[in-house]
């Protein structure tokens, strides 16, 4: 059956993929699962015999929140946007339209959870507090990575579709080592009056065409063959750069999971609140050591793929539209006028602070520095080089050569080991 | 002093990591129960247990990407890949995030995975079971690659390369598993840098630089040249990536003719790099060009011929009296 013969995402105005569903059904005998839906499109809350609970504690503070997250992250999406287009980021990844699935799946995550994103998952990193200036830095060209994980439990953002949800697994599997040395240790007596680590999960987040990705699949194989503590978390936005969803899958992908043996679950992604209970669920089914969880987050990528891409090429603005009906930031809006939980006041202040963000970032884009080569040099290996060593001295040697130039060889970089450089060519550099 | 196979001397090393650092624990497939396909996990899922002697699912790129996340959490994996032509599944995970998650990170992640592949061929074996991959991974930054040739060395490397705060691929020459030797298992000697290599021979005519499974090829072929009254030096290089030139550099300064000798194909090969390097470092020594061995620009071929593919002592005297003859 070739591509033509798929469904499309084309829809007419029912629900985004029952087509895909209805085929599901016929071909497979089975029916979908339903999708999880909390907040309509027009501000109304249903309920969900599983999920509801979790939306119960939900205080007005933190639903305020996702309204403060979601409309910050999309004013930082415009200016990042505005940035490349004049020229100051190589770049850009936007997020339009799925901010409901980042800021919901990242406000469920607890400190200790650590998160493997792909490259859009700026809104996750808004919830993991990374300072936003450093996810441009990557888009600038001055930094493959441009903050420190560790500082987060954010991991860096992976261009090579899918790479990271292997790296995920054995994340998790290192998780589950940790708790075994604990409680060995515990049995052993351990340290008295020591308070117990919290445990910890790791969520790991790609899209609908990286689901196609081998990574994908033998990283949920090694997930399911040692109940690993991991979330995989697919935001299918619809289109992998012009390719449909319909081309990546038959089915509804959170059905994939019943073929590895753990659940799936389907949410409404431009639903936050759906989509932080059922991660508040799913984090916990792995904290709690009961495997891993995948969940397909349904939602829609308003915008381009990137800044180099021109969706008017491949998809009608009737879709689009469609989308925007189904807006996050619209419907919560709704809800929170309609409950009385906030007001106009609120929602300037928010604007107002979403504009202070966007004025810090352009500032700090433009004060990115460019490194100094150096500093690749010191950080291809962890230990010492001869070669990097051999190379690194011979660039100290060229560039002392255009010393006497206008203008001067760059300083060397504080980073730059010592252990590659020999001390009198740097000298020499300078 | 022990005597052992190089297929012990790894199974030793390897329990010697897994005894001396409770963060380091081997996976791969059937490394567990059966020991590997070589048996060099021979019994340590016995001894250690499933959680670190892990036997994975049949997936190369799952094994180094789930390796690579559990070294990101602070443990140190040694996995095992069946054979050589089955790492190429594995390949986009080993050199597009392994190599680079140290760099990219500007210097705050390190991924210290060791990566464990029998290589080479001479064992008589089917399509994918005989390759020498290692220039693919020698091209690429931020991988070290180290090769032993004798049991001693092979005892020490796998520990060293466990120690590396780098990733290290440590091609094992699958056709010398069985080659006996003498291990000090107490003290390193002159194995204690991994990355240096060894004058295993001392001459004053060439210089033969060979690594892995070629090496006891090289030493007769000297044996031989000895005979006919030539004095040849053999180096085993030991580390492909970073390459010794210091040593090679002063032999061949010593010998003024350089052969360098693989099982790989010439083209593109890790012969060719060193034949650069040498005529950029010691073109006024040399009294010949640097002339290169190895296998032929061609899939590995079938087992009933690979005698004509592999160089062998044969070919390493045609190459000596090439340059012996300028």
């Amino acid at each position: 059956m070739g591509a033509t013969h798929l469904p499309s995402t084309e829809f007419d105005g029912t629900d985004m993929d029952d087509q895909l569903e209805a085929e599901a059904e016929a071909q497979l005998g089975a029916p979908p699962e339903p999708m999880v839906q909390l907040l309509g499109p027009d501000g109304s809350l249903g309920s969900d015999p599983v999920f509801s609970k979790y939306a119960e504690k939900l205080d007005p503070d933190a639903l305020r929140g996702f309204y403060a997250d979601m409309a910050k992250i999309r004013r930082f999406d415009v200016e990042a946007t505005a940035l490349q287009r004049q020229g100051q980021l190589a770049l850009w990844v936007p997020l339009t339209g799925q901010e409901a699935a980042q800021i919901g799946s990242g406000r469920a995550s607890q400190p200790q959870d650590y998160i493997f994103p792909t490259y859009r998952e700026h809104g996750v990193a808004l919830t993991r507090n990374v300072d936003l200036a450093e996810l441009l830095r990557q888009f600038r060209g001055v930094s493959n990575g441009g903050w420190n994980p560790k500082d987060t439990n954010f991991h860096l953002y992976t261009l090579v579709l899918a790479a990271q949800t292997p790296h995920a697994v054995g994340y998790a599997m290192g998780i589950q080592r940790d708790q075994k040395l604990a409680a060995a240790n515990a049995v052993d007596g351990g340290e008295p009056g020591q308070p117990e680590e919290p445990k910890a999960a790791v969520m790991v987040y790609f899209g609908d065409g990286a689901s196609s990705e081998g990574d994908v699949h033998e990283s949920m194989v090694f997930a399911s063959s040692y109940q690993a503590p991991v979330v995989f978390f697919c935001q299918n936005n619809h289109w992998a750069i012009s390719v449909p969803s319909s081309v990546q899958t038959r089915i509804p992908l959170a059905n994939r999971a019943k073929g590895y043996g753990f659940p799936g679950i389907r949410v409404d992604g431009n639903d936050v609140i759906a989509v932080h209970a059922v991660t508040e669920w799913a984090l916990e089914q792995a904290r709690e050591g009961n495997g891993p969880v995948l969940i397909e987050a349904f939602t829609y990528r308003v915008g381009a793929h990137t800044t180099a891409d021109d969706p008017t090429k491949y998809r009608g603005s009737d879709e689009e539209s469609l989308w925007r009906a189904k807006d996050p930031l619209d419907r919560l809006e709704k809800y929170l006028r309609a409950e009385g939980l906030a007001d106009d006041a609120f929602f300037e202040q928010v604007r107002a602070d979403g504009d202070e963000l966007a004025a810090y970032v352009r500032k700090t884009t433009h004060d990115l520095e460019t490194p100094d080569i150096r500093t690749a040099f010191a950080n291809t290996y962890v230990e010492a080089h001869p070669l990097v060593a051999e190379e690194l001295a011979w660039f100290e040697e060229y560039s002392a050569g255009f010393a006497d130039e206008e203008t001067p060889a760059p300083a060397p970089a504080t980073e730059a080991r010592s252990a590659a450089a020999e001390p009198e060519i740097t000298e020499a550099a300078n | 002093m022990t005597t052992m196979t190089i297929a012990k001397a790894i199974n030793e090393g390897l329990r010697a990591t897994l005894t001396n650092n409770p963060r380091a624990l081997l996976m791969g497939e059937d490394i567990g129960a059966l020991g590997g396909v070589y048996r060099v996990t021979d019994g340590l899922i016995a001894d250690f247990g499933a959680d670190r002697v892990v036997d994975t699912p049949l997936a190369e790129s799952g094994i180094i990407g789930t390796a690579i996340g559990l070294s990101l959490r602070g443990y140190q994996p040694v996995c095992e890949i069946q054979f050589d032509g089955f790492v190429f599944p594995g390949f986009n995970q080993i050199t597009t995030q392994l190599a680079k998650m140290h760099s990219r990170s500007n210097g705050n992640l390190t991924v210290p995975v060791v990566i464990r592949i029998p290589y080479g061929g001479g064992i008589g074996s089917i399509e994918h079971h005989s390759e020498s991959p290692e220039a693919l991974f020698a091209h690429t930054a931020g991988l070290r690659i180290i090769t032993p040739s004798n049991p001693h060395d092979a005892y020490w490397m796998i520990q060293q390369a466990v120690d590396c705060q780098d990733p290290v691929i440590v091609f094992e020459p699958k056709r010398r598993y069985w080659l006996k030797g003498e291990v000090d298992t107490q003290t390193p000697g002159a194995s204690a840098d991994p990355f240096k290599a060894h004058v295993l021979r001392e001459g004053t005519d060439a210089t033969v630089v060979v690594y892995g499974p070629l090496v006891p090829v090289a030493l007769a072929a000297a044996e031989a040249a000895a005979e006919d009254g030539h004095s040849v030096e053999v180096i085993d290089l030991r580390s492909i990536s970073p390459i010794d030139f210091d040593t090679v550099t002063a032999s061949v300064q010593k010998t003024g003719r350089l052969i360098v000798a693989h099982e790989a194909p010439t083209f593109g090969g890790i012969g060719g790099e060193i034949a650069a390097r040498i005529s950029e470092r010691a073109f006024h020594s040399l009294e010949a060009p640097v002339i290169r061995v190895g296998g032929f620009h061609m899939p590995y071929p079938v087992a009933k011929v690979e005698e004509d593919y592999l160089p062998d002592i044969d070919r390493i005297l045609e190459a000596l009296d090439r340059a012996l003859a300028y």
